[in-house]
């Protein structure tokens, strides 16, 4: 099914641009970047049964770093946002430390506590982050990039992040992760040490989401409070859970489906969370295994 | 016979708050030996089990394995040393496939467990042991079907298949035959007398007349002590076991009392 419908997607994506108006290319960029994100979180959530409410916050981390390294220190682009996705990365490895050895909803309230830190350290260490204005850049400007061409760079990381993200959850390590979600008990009596595997795997989750943060740094050229926030993270756990959680591509479905809609009805009425919050509530009774979940689901009937 | 043991308990001891669940317990396993561990309900023998294979730590005493102090050691780590063990309640993993199952149970022992971007292949040597570990629990053709699809004996049978695949030391079972028709428990009952002879058996076992067939020595054990030691042949008319298993004339209601305020502990 993958193997056929994937170049048919990816060929699409490829000539958006060429037909799309720039408002939507624009869009489009931003579902792929969020697509990223939302995989990150489902390699935890769907993967290793850990759901974070903390990718908001590695993702802005990235985010944050990229946009201070480039404009401030005054680093070149690409090093700039291998730096950031090193944040988010090393963080990632400090609030895995943290909280792996949790499940349920303690991992929940830890990495959400955990997130919200994060928050008020951009919020509060004004001389760096600048406080509630945030950091402003002109990445794209210096970049030269028009926003088809964007579009074509951040296609091309997506894919590759994507296809690095497909080849974790089917190695062996993938197996054990899924092994993990299963039944934790029965893999320490296998040998497994699974606090390491999930340190692991909640590092690489991170990796993962600074790639996302990094290139929206580009992508928007502006990193504020409200991208470490908590509904940030909400809002990556939420395309996730919309696309299917355990499903990995799932995320771009979810990023497609909560960005289109959000585009859609914010032209109507400034009643954007309420209509999510319905729709999230309907997913969950009719379709908890979200889009992806429900065609294999169907297709296998 | 008078070799190193291969599984040495000394005086074990495993409370909860002011429960001793396992009470000063000691014993000896020689290489190649099949024990089995019989008792009433609540008597402490799958905590012992947790004491040797670590999901639950010793309060008192030492458990020696093949020479190594393992009495502090995290399960993964007595599993790398060659402790294998079955669950009483099913613990499997239901989504996935039997396959898929094994491979897990093939690499907890293996490096490839940390392949992040490697193909999730068995490598010939592990092929070789699952299918081997396989075809001894009677499971061959079975490796695509997903386990929560498995019928219960099946499901008991690939908990045994999983213990084998990384060729232990030691096996520890429990209760490999609960909940299945006799049908299914001779199956099994074959499955463990094939085993290979060099291999360390300790079964848990409610069915006397099964468990007796397949051991060499039998320990039973009450209220979280050992109260008999003996080959299974002089099990069945020790008074003490009569006692154990038929109550005596007198006590009947005060040992099913100490029973059921030690349930929750097994």
């Amino acid at each position: 099914m993958i193997r056929i419908l994937s170049p048919v997607l990816i060929g699409i994506a490829a000539l958006a641009p060429l037909v799309l108006p720039t408002y939507f290319v624009s869009v489009a960029t931003q579902i792929l970047i969020f697509a990223v994100l939302a995989m990150a979180v489902d390699l935890l959530a769907g993967f290793t049964g850990r759901t974070p409410l903390c990718h908001g916050a590695i993702f802005g981390t990235s985010a944050y770093v990229t946009i201070y390294a480039a404009s401030v220190v005054g680093w070149p682009i690409g090093l700039a946002m291998l730096t950031g996705i090193l944040a988010a990365t090393c963080l990632a490895m400090v609030f895995g430390l943290l909280a792996v050895r949790t499940s349920g909803v303690y991992f929940l309230l830890l990495t959400l506590a955990l997130g919200l830190i994060v928050w008020g350290v951009c919020l509060r260490w004004t001389e760096i982050t600048g406080g509630e204005n945030g950091l402003r850049a002109q990445l794209r400007e210096d970049l030269g990039l028009s926003t088809r061409q964007l579009y074509v760079a951040v296609l091309v990381t997506v894919l590759c992040a994507t296809a690095a993200m497909w080849r974790l959850v089917r190695s062996p390590f993938g197996l054990t992760m899924r092994g993990i979600k299963e039944g934790e008990g029965r893999m320490a009596s296998l040998g497994y040490d699974v606090t390491l595997h999930l340190l692991i795997a909640f590092t690489a989750s991170g990796f993962f989401a600074g790639v996302a943060g990094a290139l929206y740094a580009v992508f928007n050229d502006f990193a504020s409070p409200s991208i470490v926030q908590l509904s940030s993270s909400v809002q990556g756990l939420l395309m996730a859970i919309v696309g299917g959680v355990g499903t990995l591509f799932g995320g771009f479905v979810g990023a497609f489906v909560i960005i289109a809609m959000e585009q859609t009805v914010s032209a109507f009425t400034e009643r954007w969370p309420t209509v999510l919050g319905l729709t999230f509530i309907l997913m969950m009774i009719f379709a908890p295994e979200g889009v992806v979940g429900k065609a294999r689901l169907l297709l296998k009937r | 016979m008078f070799e190193a043991p291969v599984l040495s308990l000394s005086n074990i001891t495993v409370a909860f708050g002011a429960l001793k669940a396992v009470h000063d317990v000691s014993l000896k396993l020689r290489l190649g030996e099949r024990r089995a561990v019989l008792g009433p309900n609540g008597a402490g023998k799958t905590t012992l089990f947790n004491a040797i294979t670590g999901s639950t730590r010793a309060s008192s005493g030492r458990v020696v394995f093949e020479g190594v102090d393992m009495t502090r050691m995290s399960p993964q780590r007595r599993a790398h040393l060659g402790v294998a063990r079955t669950f009483q309640i099913t613990n499997l993993f239901a989504e996935l496939s039997v396959l898929e199952n094994m491979r897990l149970a093939a690499r907890g022992l293996s490096w490839r467990k940390f392949s992040l971007m490697g193909r999730d292949r068995l490598s010939h040597t592990e092929a070789a042991q699952v299918e081997a570990a396989l075809a001894a629990s009677h499971l061959v053709g079975r490796e695509a079907t997903v386990v929560r699809e498995m019928s219960y004996g099946e499901q008991r049978q690939l908990e045994v298949a999983m213990a084998l695949v990384g060729t232990p030391r030691m096996l520890l079972l429990d209760e490999p035959a609960a909940g299945l028709s006799p049908a299914e428990r001779t199956h099994v009952a074959a499955i463990i007398r094939n085993l290979p002879r060099n291999l360390t058996v300790v079964l848990i076992e409610h069915d006397m007349d099964l468990a007796l067939g397949l051991v060499d020595s039998v320990t039973v054990m009450q209220n979280g002590r050992v109260i008999v030691e003996a080959a299974p042949d002089e099990i069945r008319n020790h008074p003490l076991v009569q006692e154990v298993y038929l109550g005596k004339p007198h006590g009947v209601g005060e040992a099913e009392q100490e029973g059921r305020a030690n349930a929750h502990t097994v």
